[in-house]
């Protein structure tokens, strides 16, 4: 019996493993079919204007409920609106390196071809907001908290993460051949993700200035609904922006790898 | 409305860095599609399509 039973729980052991490598081989080819960088073009040009559209009047609604309309806090008074800015733009600096991280994963695993483009497309967009929401941060702090800047946990790992940001940047322009640029920024941006719990958890690790989050995965958000509906605009917002941003700027650099493909073409051709 | 010289500068800081990134992105493409329009014009057509 015990034999038996033995031999069947390995067959569906052997079942599930062969399942699992026809998903990862079923994913890698959807990946490398969407890697295109011509139907890439195609379809990004179709959804790019209404990604952008839809954007710009997520955030202009969020942002002026929440700048006009929505209630002061009783304790912060009106210097609560500046969330409406300063969470969304934490939410993508992290969000973001998300991203970073991923499409680095996809570049040195599956050499995604699109992939390498879109992690140095999105540094400097996500460097922007991780900058934003120190930025907004400290001119929340500086009315609240009496000064513009503390070493919190909080503040201390979010610099962290602007500096992981700058570090991909400059990475990628500190060699001579691109695909070695990509392939160490990748690392870099693979290695810096652990500073992405450290983010997140650090105001529970560490006696921090900084509040607690106000909005969670799991759990109830603990706000007034009054400011939960714009902020949650205002996060919608400003992530279709930066899905636009990223995805005009994935769009310019395809063509412009083109525009270098096709001039050492001609180069080759003309010697 | 309280701390209102803290309030403008953090939106317009956002506003700012929007339409920033947003132009660049543009022009950059706006190059780009340009530029590549005039290498191989049939490329620029078929993207489009």
């Amino acid at each position: 019996m015990g034999g038996i039973f033995g031999r069947r729980r390995a067959g569906v052991r052997y079942v599930g493993l062969l399942f699992l490598q026809d998903t990862a081989l079923d994913a890698s080819r959807s990946l490398h079919r969407f890697a295109n960088p011509g139907q890439f073009l195609r379809l990004s040009g179709r959804l790019l204007p209404y990604v952008a559209t839809a954007s710009i009047a997520l955030s202009v609604i969020g942002l002026t409920w929440g700048l006009f309309f929505a209630p002061s806090d009783w304790q912060q008074g009106d210097a609560v609106r500046i969330i409406y800015i300063h969470v969304p733009s934490a939410w993508l600096a992290s969000g973001g390196y998300v991203g970073l991280a991923l499409c680095s994963l996809f570049s040195l695993v599956w050499r995604h071809p699109l992939a390498d483009l879109a992690a140095v497309e999105i540094g400097p967009v996500g460097a922007g907001c991780t900058a934003l929401c120190l930025a907004t941060g400290s001119l929340w702090g500086k009315p609240m908290w009496g000064t513009w800047w503390v070493w919190d946990a909080r503040l201390t790992s979010m610099l962290v993460l602007l500096f992981l940001y700058l570090g991909h940047i400059a990475l990628i322009r500190a060699f001579d051949n691109p695909e070695r640029g990509y392939r160490a920024a990748a690392i870099l941006a693979l290695v810096g993700a652990v500073d992405l719990p450290v983010i997140k958890f650090s105001v529970e690790w560490w006696n921090t200035l900084h509040q607690p989050a106000s909005l969670k995965f799991t759990g109830a958000p603990t706000m007034y609904v009054g400011m939960l509906a714009p902020l949650l605009l205002s996060i919608l917002g400003f992530t279709l922006g930066f899905a636009a941003l990223v995805m005009a700027r994935l769009r310019a650099a395809v063509m412009e790898r083109r525009i270098r493909g096709l001039l050492m073409a001609r180069a080759r051709e003309a010697a | 409305m309280s701390h209102l010289t803290y309030i403008m500068a953090a939106y317009a800081l956002a506003v700012f860095m929007g339409i920033a990134y947003a132009v660049d992105a543009w022009r950059r493409a706006g190059r780009a599609r340009r530029r590549l329009a005039e290498l191989d014009p049939r490329a620029g057509q078929r993207d489009q399509a």
